[in-house]
């Protein structure tokens, strides 16, 4: 309590005590970074509120339609960087109408009024414009990092204008996004001279890039650290980059392999790429190789002692070449790979791999009914030599509960664990039992699981233990899998931390949906598409939950020829919690209740 | 010492209202019919229905049984950008068959064929012409698609539309992505090279 000091504090409206303890309390609230705790921060009275509402920097949109640009603008003036998530992850698979809608424009129309200074925006699974794009780069003069994950809707103009108006770039990273091609050469579009470029990451750009422009640029970045180039570059261009930023941290090595147009005799002649990885001392991240010829693998050996990180899921190589690579590989804690490489690469990565921390195995055929390359044996031979393991992704044609029952007890620090038996409702390889207790035991002996896809023949005991033991998974996926409503009601009395449940084709009707009412406003969202709910049982929902939108969405699409068009005319639920009243952005295929 | 006002005590308050409103929070409506003990009731009338499975008996699971290759919007779930990035290695003469898109300008609705049942052109043009209802005149090697106003394109793996039938069979059906049928003006220019 300060002694009112009349000779240097003129009165105010509100009194001096007030403001000290305004004033101390932003002060210490700047340093909750976690936004967790920044939340409960603000729940503890006024004064933390707003308080807190004035420091939060970051901020973070879990689902672009809970809340209004307009209201998280207006809650918190002094947002740097912003993170926002628009369709939910089913959405990637075909299961929504394109047009549905995460549109970015309002965002970046009222950021641009209520944050000139914004320096970063985090974009995932949003649809956004070269007018987007271009609102952005005229609105804010300190825009610093632009990460695009899975969006779409822009092309190469967009990028162009990023390129070329935002002179403090230092991020520029497009991962799984699709870019329109405009035919603009915006490689070129950024300015002369020096450029703080950190990162740039285009090797989901599916069009040609001029590569003179691209090599002046890596050539005037002295701090870009990380570059991860598109399959439009070979082999010897990568090279030419190489030999210009061995300061690299993280590479995208493009197509690998030499580029179809073979012009001249001279190119014929191999360039010293082993020499060039070796200049680069720094080179942790590997990824790229999307059309790799394997003849030029062992130029990457030099680096491979070092490397913490290596995606070779676009990488079509056999297992003794693949084997040839990862016997270096021993500081390696994120592995994805394409089931090209066998159970036989597999346990070579468990020979090699022992700080393994993240596993993911792509099909290269993604088909069903057919032989697979992985089985039990590769996921037995990982959890044996893989103990640190912490999240997997493996997508397999045939599985057993003994191999999973064995990766719960092998490897207990399982955070998030997703198996996908590519054939639906495959049982037990071995003893066409259910998957239930291979399920069964990673909720139970993987106490810290907080993510979880299951596959195969389940039955509602595997549901039964999701919801007796899964007590901190957050997200759960199935699809083709158990008997009755009481799976769905397991999981939805069960498990008190579930934000996210995406359901596809299984037998979970109104009943489990009504059972799970209690959940939802404290849901991120919930997805359910072919499954037993019906018109009428989603209206109940949403007349009894003002806060949750209840979207039914319609296929249109020709490619969809098995969804049943009954009576109740729609295939997915997706619903969540809002704070605001109904879009009115969403398309025709789109019934909001 | 003097506490100023009510407001200094309002802003530093502990109550159970949320302190982002300033009025008494809304009363919401208590999600009525959703109450564990109705959801309950539920299930005791219900509890008759619920099916025993003996997990011995997968065969007999034929009330789900799935439709029989079919193809599956969506399953296995991968993204469609790493279906289509993973190109078949190119010394791999035995690429699974794929299926590709049809359209035909003025049709509502697009189709899908599987390319590697047909074994040649005219194999495949008959068979566009069945599928689509539409006669696409004598295919001769000379004078393509004469005497008709429909013309079949593809788009190759560069992205570029091409006619179809300028290149060896087993070359198309290795680069075809997906077919259209044009008709009218723009196939016209096509037919009259």
């Amino acid at each position: 309590m300060a002694e009112e000091d009349g000779d240097h504090q003129p009165l105010r409206g509100s009194d001096p005590p007030d403001q000290v303890l305004d004033t101390v309390l932003e002060t210490v609230l700047q340093f909750l970074t976690c936004r967790q705790d920044r939340n409960s921060a603000s729940l503890v009275c006024q004064s933390w509120h707003r308080a807190e509402a004035l420091t939060r920097s970051e901020l973070f949109i879990g689902n672009c339609y809970a809340v209004s640009p307009a209201r998280a603008t207006a809650r918190f003036p002094r947002v740097e960087s912003i993170y926002i998530k628009g369709r939910p992850r089913f959405a990637d698979f075909n299961l929504m109408p394109r047009n549905w809608g995460a549109h970015f424009r309002p965002w970046v129309s009222a950021m641009s009024r209520a944050y000139p200074w914004l320096e970063k925006v985090y974009l995932k699974r949003m649809s956004l414009t070269n007018d987007d794009l271009a609102l952005l780069a005229d609105s804010f003069r300190q825009f610093k990092e632009l990460e695009l994950v899975f969006c779409e809707g822009f092309g190469t103009k967009g990028l162009s204008e990023i390129a070329s108006k935002c002179r403090q770039l230092r991020v520029l990273d497009l991962s799984d996004t699709e870019v329109i091609d405009d035919a603009m050469d915006w490689i070129s579009s950024f300015p002369e001279g020096e450029t703080p470029l950190e990162s740039l990451t285009f090797d989901c750009v599916e069009c040609e890039i001029n590569f003179e422009a691209l090599e002046g640029l890596v050539a005037r970045s002295p701090s870009l650290k990380k570059l991860r180039l598109n399959r439009y570059v070979s082999i010897r261009q990568l090279y030419q980059l190489l030999i210009k930023a061995p300061q690299l941290t993280h590479l995208g090595t493009g197509s690998f392999s030499q580029s179809e147009n073979i012009q001249h005799l001279d190119d014929n002649q191999d360039l010293d790429y082993h020499s060039a990885f070796a200049a680069c001392k720094s080179l942790v991240c590997l990824s790229g190789f999307k059309e790799v010829m394997p003849e030029y693998l062992p130029s990457i050996y030099p680096v491979c002692a070092n490397l913490t990180s290596l995606n070779f899921s676009y990488t079509n190589i056999n297992p003794q070449q693949f084997r040839s690579v990862i016997v270096h590989c021993h500081k390696l804690q994120n592995l994805w790979l394409l089931d090209t490489v066998c159970d036989e690469g597999l346990q070579a990565v468990a020979a090699s791999c022992k700080d393994l921390r993240e596993l993911r195995v792509f099909p290269v055929h993604p088909d069903e009914d057919i032989e697979g390359p992985v089985s039990e044996v590769g996921l037995q031979a990982i959890s044996e030599g893989c103990r640190k393991l912490q999240s997997i992704l493996y997508f397999c044609q045939r599985m057993t509960n003994e191999a999973v029952i064995a990766m719960s007890r092998n490897c207990p620090d399982l955070v998030v664990f997703r198996l996908c038996i590519m054939g639906r409702h495959q049982p037990d390889h071995v003893t066409r039992k259910p998957m239930d207790e291979g399920f069964g035991a990673i909720v139970k002996n993987c106490r810290k699981l907080t993510r979880l896809a299951v596959s195969g023949l389940l039955t509602d005991k595997a549901f039964s233990y999701i919801g007796q033991y899964g007590k901190l998974v957050r997200t759960l996926s199935v699809a083709f899998a158990g008997d009755s409503d009481m799976g769905l009601r397991y999981v939805l009395e069960g498990c008190p931390r579930l934000q996210k449940l995406e359901i596809r084709d299984s037998p979970f009707g109104d009943e489990a949906l009504w059972a799970g009412a209690h959940r939802y406003y404290n849901m991120r969202f919930l997805w359910m598409s072919s499954c037993r709910v019906s018109r009428l049982g989603c209206q109940e929902i949403a007349r009894s939950m003002p806060h949750l939108v209840v979207e039914l969405l319609r296929y249109e699409e020709e490619d969809a020829p098995f969804v049943e068009e009954d009576n109740n005319n729609f295939s997915v639920l997706y619903m969540y919690r809002s704070l605001e009243q109904t879009r009115n952005d969403a398309p025709e295929s789109v019934t909001i209740l | 010492m003097d506490f100023q006002g009510d407001a200094n005590l309002k802003a530093t308050e502990l109550r159970l209202g949320l302190p982002g409103t300033l009025n008494e929070p809304a009363k919401q409506s208590p999600p009525s019919k959703s109450s564990k003990r109705a959801s309950l009731e539920i299930y005791d009338e219900s509890s008759s229905k619920k099916r025993e499975t003996s997990s011995s008996d997968v065969d007999d699971r034929d009330s789900t049984a799935p439709p029989t290759k079919a193809q599956i919007v969506g399953w296995p779930p991968i993204r469609s950008y790493r279906k289509n990035t993973l190109q078949p290695k190119k010394h791999d003469a035995d690429a699974l068959g794929t299926f590709i898109k049809v359209s035909m300008d003025g049709a509502p609705y697009l189709r899908k064929i599987d390319l590697k049942q047909y074994k040649s052109y005219p194999e495949l043009l008959k068979a566009l012409e069945i599928m689509f209802n539409f006669s696409i005149g004598d295919c001769s090697e000379r004078d393509y698609y004469m005497g008709s106003e429909y013309a079949p394109t593809y788009e190759d793996k560069d992205g570029d539309w091409m006619l179809v039938g300028d290149v060896p069979w087993n070359m198309f059906i290795s680069s075809c992505k997906r077919l259209r049928i044009m008709r009218g003006q723009e196939a016209r220019g096509l037919t009259c090279l």
